[in-house]
């Protein structure tokens, strides 16, 4: 821990997944994750842990749901064709109440897209892409290090609340090499015991896992409990970061590469003398409605930059709730915005 | 007072929601009688299906995981590799496991992993009113096959066993069927193999086990077993299918 390494974002995905305890790792090949995938075929062997090339991301996802099962911390990834096919399996997961982390390494879309890095995948990430009301604990890292950070955080949270996370990154941050000094793991500091696990019923009562809850008000008292659980989450984890924002007429809001330009964008604009801030969210779900309303008071205006045609710009639109104009710039389909555009575009709000 | 037959240790009381005269119940009775002789029990973890047996974890005495619908194969093996020194066996029907899981089946055995199948094939969907399954036989009226399975329209009848013979990762490949006391007990013999095998390590093992399901094919009990003697055992005839323990 501690020494610095120049490496992709989908290897530091990777490495952090072992400094995390991931003990199985399960994926399908799909780019521009690759790189994560075939990181984890050396390291896991390395380290005597499973990894398994499965046959689809169906089955990616199920047998993840299968080491879940056992009580081991356990990953799959993939991009976004390859994570709409594990919506069954999350599904499945947060009905069953397993700690998993699935990665989104986001490509363009809809269906197969092109491979170009696009954040269409944030609906599908926080509004439940799977059957039922469920909820993911989803981090948006917008640099290496981050990635390697949230991966370490996604296997803590997950275990946590018992409830799969999701690391949702693009195809740039997949790609680009940076910097990286991996951090030293909670561990299992204040982790609930998971004496629910598929292990063989020795000297105990035998366990069950299960989404299925038919008859009675089996199912109700449940989807009860997940909504606690997931309150529990929105009162205790939001994160975001914020740049400029106390004095700023215009706030910025984004996530992910589209926030690297933003950030670009706003010591830029500060420079020229233009009162201008960012609003980061680190995790999309839960998300920091309530930052946005408090800056609703004091910013006259919010832009919403985002990889796609206007997703994160629904949940600002929600917490900002009518009280400053929201606007929007952002195209789908391999667009990377650049600190000229956002500025440009952001001085038309002037 | 001798006691001359009772429950398995590894079956819970619970009453099953099984039809009269449907094998579910004793292909369930014959690998728990296994488990018990096996004395694995304590370390056994068993995978539910999307069917009928869908509610099996009610009824085994040992840990159980459901899956999604043909998904079992996957979720056993995330089980199992994380944990060599258990028992991990799915149990499922075969729109689960020839249809919907296809995919996941054929891996696994190909992959040669230790796990055990229990294949119930009854030629049929149960669980969602009886529609035609990929194990349909031709000519049979199901719920979507209403003027029978024709070949031109519906496809081929599959036979899977057949066809997992042929993946390098198999074991032990055989069919059985309960509808009588002597074929009950050459079945138990197939499935204490296939638990067996995973035990010493042999890699994959499946036993499909040919099935009635009277209320879908609209028959009694009694007509039931007639129509599996005189209709499913000729297509799937019953026998060990491969096993490496014979072949070398």
């Amino acid at each position: 821990m501690g020494e610095k390494f120049l490496m992709k974002g989908n290897e530091a995905l990777g490495e952090a997944a072992i400094i995390a305890g991931c003990e199985a790792y399960f994926g399908y090949p799909i780019t521009p994750q690759n790189e994560l995938t075939a990181y984890m075929s050396k390291r896991m062997l390395e380290e005597g842990r499973v990894f398994v090339q499965s046959e689809s991301e169906l089955a990616a996802v199920n047998m993840v749901f299968g080491a879940a099962g056992a009580g081991k911390r356990t990953m799959t990834s993939s991009s976004s064709p390859g994570v709409s096919l594990k919506q069954e399996g999350i599904s499945y997961l947060a009905g069953a109440r397993l700690p998993a982390v699935i990665v989104n390494v986001m490509r363009g879309g809809p269906g197969l897209g092109n491979i170009s890095p696009a954040q269409g995948d944030y609906y599908q990430a926080t509004r439940g892409g799977g059957n039922g009301d469920y909820r993911l604990i989803v981090f948006a890292p917008n640099s290496v290090q981050e990635m390697a950070d949230d991966v370490i955080d996604a296997f803590y949270l997950a275990d946590k609340y018992r409830m799969p996370s999701m690391v949702m990154a693009d195809g740039m941050l997949g790609q680009m090499m940076e910097p990286v000094v991996f951090k030293e793991p909670k561990g299992n500091k204040g982790l609930p015991p998971k004496d629910w696990a598929l292990t063989g019923a020795k000297g105990r009562p035998r366990n069950i896992v299960r989404s299925l809850m038919l008859g009675g008000t089996g199912l109700y008292e449940h989807n009860e409990v997940l909504r606690k659980i997931y309150a529990e989450v929105e009162a205790n984890e939001i994160r975001y970061e914020e740049l400029e924002t106390a004095d700023a007429d215009v706030t910025l809001v984004a996530y992910g590469s589209a926030s690297r330009a933003c950030i670009g964008a706003v010591r830029h604009l500060r420079a020229a003398g233009k009162k201008v801030g960012l609003i980061r969210p680190r995790l999309v779900w839960p998300y920091p409605y309530k930052v946005l309303e408090k800056q609703a008071e004091k910013s006259k205006k919010f832009l919403v930059v985002e990889m796609n045609l206007g997703q994160m710009l629904d949940d600002v639109r929600i917490g900002v709730a009518g009280k400053a104009p929201v606007e929007f710039y952002g195209y789908a389909g391999g667009w990377i915005p650049t600190v000229k555009e956002v500025v440009d575009r952001v001085n038309q709000m002037f | 007072m001798k006691t001359v037959y009772k429950k398995p240790e590894s079956m819970t009381s619970a009453t099953t929601i099984y039809c009269p005269g449907c094998h579910h119940g004793i292909a369930h009775r014959l690998v728990a009688e296994v488990i018990d002789e096996l004395g694995i029990a304590d370390r056994t973890i068993g995978i539910a299906p999307v069917g009928c047996a869908a509610l099996a974890y009610d009824y085994f005495n040992v840990d159980f995981s459901e899956a999604a619908h043909g998904r079992a194969p996957a979720v056993a093996t995330g089980l199992k590799l994380t944990q060599p020194d258990k028992i991990v066996f799915t149990y499922q029907g075969d729109g689960d496991l020839a249809s919907i899981g296809a995919a996941e089946i054929l891996h696994l055995a190909n992959r040669g992993f230790n796990i055990t199948t229990i294949f119930i094939n009854n030629a049929i969907y149960g669980m969602t009113g009886g529609q035609m399954a990929p194990t349909s036989l031709e000519g049979q009226k199901t719920a979507t096959t209403p003027f029978g399975r024709d070949l031109k329209i519906h496809g081929n009848p599959m036979k899977v066993s057949e066809i997992l013979t042929q993946t390098a990762g198999a074991a032990y490949i055989a069919r059985g069927a309960v509808y009588d006391p002597k074929h009950v007990m050459e079945t138990k013999k197939m499935v204490k193999k296939a638990f067996q095998n995973q035990m010493d390590g042999k890699g994959f093992s499946m036993v499909e086990i040919l099935s009635t399901c009277p209320t879908n094919w609209g028959l009694s009990p009694l007509d039931a077993v007639e129509w599996l003697k005189d209709n499913m055992e000729p297509f799937y005839p019953l026998g060990v299918k491969k096993d490496i323990d014979q072949d070398q």
